[in-house]
């Protein structure tokens, strides 16, 4: 009989890792995470080691976005933990349930500015939804489970794990954890009875309602129960930035994405509304404009999952703490049906006069390549962006249908994100269609992951709408800033298609909108591994509408101003 | 409040700072000092006193502060505060009836011709002189911020060497939870 040997405590966290159910771990090795890497060689946890540790942070992202799992990232101390720490900001923003691991200097030298120390935990207190060093390696199945734990219920969000090495590396005796003990830790459920039904007699006596959804529709799942109150009510939709996809775009009440560059119909709708039922969303800026002008008239129900965000922004009349899905499911049965047919002419209408509308003349459009890729794909495929103007034109074109299928950096903002996040989709779910939408400007943040979509033959289509500069900051400087542009033209781009080659990935060029269809498609079709479409979009495009930050909805340009702008008041 | 008033509270209204003293029962781990004064850092709050100790309960602290800053945002920030994993709850007792105090020590350079009148004044605030040298005096006071900060002032007149003062602790009257 042999004596069961004890295992380390790298050995310890991947079976914990295993349990949990984790299939990917996203990473970069180093020397302070070699004990871990070094379990992971036995281990039927699949790792994918990528070119750069945002990248990996962003994969395991896109991983998380686009099941509602959590995605797992490990890198190294120092240098592999700071360059992990866009990722966490990213995923902390949008409320996404992501493990980062990270390997920590030997603990006898910590504070002593050991080799490649950093203080992760230090570093990251503003980034995480909670975050552990490990002090022992019996510690290890313990926060191992608090971390899934907390990264995934409530409002999901990162946590992350610092495993100073020689915890990873010696014995670990203690058992696996399945119940959590965190006394300070609740997760709302079904909100209370009685503001639901406060906001039931608000919803009955509204004649002019809305429901907006946030990302919080996305991850309870709560399309079908939106659709449904939408369709008793006869209420609008419109999205959030984060919200789309979490209700088919498609549905005839759907106005498509509010805000800054949201469609002028969704954005007159809300204008219009005498109540407003917030699910999920935060009221964020992009969405508000001018806070203390946003929708003066109409009431306001606010459904969310995370208490600190009631009376952050908007002060609402009803406040519901609960998961959207259940809230809404609640909601339901004390609404009677209502045809509110005047409501509803009145946005048909808008929705006919104020489409969203580009000139074709000029050069290869970027709003046509995307309402194409649309069209091709049906809406179905899964679509990731970066950020800047290839963000709101796909936002505004690409109606997506179904849920986690639109995975966009909101809150931070991260140009980088989409590419490393449509690897992680990809790996996620296969066998499905994945797009990363990105502009020129950032995906030369990330492009080093043209190697791991390439080795794994990955079937990610990466689509770069070139216009050769920073495209959202250069029309900012050219509405409001005289068009003195400073900082945005990317002059000395690489040719993308040759650069793609290099790595042995398919690349494709559009230049003119006649090329559209017959190379989107043959991308679509192509499943042999990655593919790169460089679309060389004309210059000098900008997007619209536009409410300028800082103004109300009512200020909304829809298209090219004669005259010129005051500078915006809002940030960025 | 009319549907209207209250969502002018929309508006980004001029801050009314004021002070607050806020009580934290929390879970005693690594760097739960740090989140809850990022909190606080964040929303442009300052914290004036901080007093942290064991709870009765092991495995449990618990914080006093007393902080400034707009109090607009304080309700907001306090449910911020609870939403910490290590936090258990957080309870604002600035307009509460709570049973408060504090502690200073204050020592005073003083020679023999001044210090009658520095002990008097302790006597009168019913304070304890703990150190009695040849050119100082260290008096142990107690009780209410607002009476410490008599005392000092009063005391103020002589030569002020050094003040240490704890920071204010409460606990709520009769069954309230602090």
């Amino acid at each position: 009989m042999t004596e069961e040997r004890v295992p380390t405590g790298g050995e310890k966290l991947v079976q914990c890792l295993e349990r949990e159910g984790v299939e990917y771990i996203f990473g970069l090795s180093g020397g302070a995470a070699m004990p871990i890497f070094d379990a992971l060689v036995d281990s039927p946890i699949k790792l994918i080691l990528t070119r750069h540790e945002q990248g990996a942070v962003h994969m395991a992202d896109g991983y998380a976005r686009s099941t509602g799992r959590p995605g797992v990232a490990l890198v190294t101390s120092g240098p592999g933990a700071t360059n992990a720490v866009t990722g966490l900001l990213t995923a902390n923003m949008d409320s996404v349930p992501i493990i980062v691991i990270t390997g920590q200097c030997v603990t006898s030298m910590l504070g002593k500015d050991g080799f490649q120390e950093a203080d992760v935990t230090g570093i990251t207190y503003a980034v995480v939804k909670h975050s552990y060093m490990a002090r022992s390696a019996e510690d290890i199945p313990r926060i191992t489970r608090e971390a899934f734990h907390i990264s995934t219920t409530g409002r999901p969000g990162p946590v992350l794990l610092d495993i100073p090495k020689d915890l990873s590396q010696g014995p670990c005796h203690a058992p696996f954890e399945d119940e959590v003990n965190l006394p300070g830790y609740t997760v709302p459920g079904h909100g209370d009875p009685e503001d639901i039904e406060a906001a039931a007699a608000l919803l009955s006596e509204s004649k002019r309602p809305i429901l907006l959804t946030g990302h919080g529709v996305v991850i309870s799942g709560a399309g079908k129960a939106v659709i449904n109150l939408a369709e008793r009510m006869s209420a609008p939709i419109v999205t959030t930035l984060l919200g789309k996809g979490g209700v088919d775009e498609t549905h005839p009440l759907h106005l498509g994405m509010l805000g800054m560059h949201g469609t002028a119909y969704a954005n007159m709708a809300i204008d219009h509304a005498d109540l407003i039922m917030s699910i999920g969303s935060r009221w964020d800026d992009r969405i508000t404009g001018k806070l203390d002008e946003f929708c003066l008239g109409a009431k306001k129900i606010h459904v969310d999952i995370d208490k600190a965000e009631f009376n952050k922004m908007v002060v609402p009349d009803v406040c519901i703490a609960g998961d959207a899905r259940l809230v809404t499911e609640d909601l339901f049965p004390l609404i009677e049906t209502n045809e509110r047919a005047e409501w509803i002419e009145t946005v048909s209408k808008w929705r006919q006069k104020y489409p969203l509308k580009y000139s074709k003349q000029g050069g290869l459009k970027a709003q046509w390549v995307l309402d194409r890729l649309n069209a091709i794909t049906e809406g179905q495929a899964i679509i990731t962006t970066d950020v800047g103007q290839h963000q709101m034109w796909a936002a505004q074109f690409c109606r997506v249908r179904g849920n986690r299928n639109w995975l966009s950096s909101g809150g931070a903002g991260t140009m980088g994100y989409g590419f490393p996040a449509a690897i992680g989709a990809a790996f996620a779910r296969p066998g499905e269609s994945v797009w990363a939408v990105v502009g020129d400007g950032g995906f030369q943040m990330t492009l080093s992951e043209l190697a791991t979509a390439a080795i794994h033959k990955l079937p990610v289509k990466c689509l770069i709408i070139n216009n050769n500069y920073l495209g959202m900051v250069r029309q900012w400087q050219e509405l409001f800033f005289d068009n003195r542009l400073s900082g945005v033209d990317l002059e000395g781009n690489p040719d993308f298609v040759k650069l793609a080659q290099a790595y042995g990935i398919l690349g494709l060029r559009i230049k003119r909108a006649a090329d559209v269809d017959r190379i989107l498609e043959r991308a679509h079709a192509y499943n042999e591994g990655p593919c790169v479409v460089v679309a060389e979009v004309s210059k000098g495009d900008n997007v619209f509408p536009m409410i300028p930050s800082g103004s109300p909805i009512s200020s909304m340009i829809i298209e090219k101003p004669k005259e010129k702008l005051e500078k915006p008041t809002g940030s960025t | 409040m009319s549907s209207q008033a209250r969502h002018s509270a929309n508006a980004a209204s001029l801050p009314i700072q004021g002070i607050h003293t806020i009580s934290l029962f929390v879970r005693d781990e690594p760097g739960v000092l740090v989140r809850v004064a990022l909190v606080f850092s964040r929303r442009g709050y300052n914290i004036e006193s901080m007093v942290v100790s064991p709870a009765a309960q092991s495995g449990f602290s618990r914080m006093t502060m007393t902080c400034s800053g707009d109090s607009s945002i304080l309700e907001q920030m306090i449910k911020q505060l609870e939403k910490l994993v290590d936090v258990v709850h957080a309870i604002d007792h600035t307009h509460d009836d709570a049973y408060e105090t504090e502690i200073a020590l204050i020592k005073i350079k003083c020679d023999g011709s001044q210090r009658p009148e520095v002990l008097q004044i302790a006597e009168h605030f019913g304070a304890k002189v703990v150190d009695y040298g040849s050119q100082s005096v260290m008096i142990r006071v107690y009780g209410s911020s607002e009476k410490l900060d008599a005392m000092q002032a009063l005391l103020s007149q002589f030569e002020v060497a050094e003040v240490v003062r704890s920071g204010k602790i409460l606990m709520a009257r009769g069954v309230e939870t602090t």
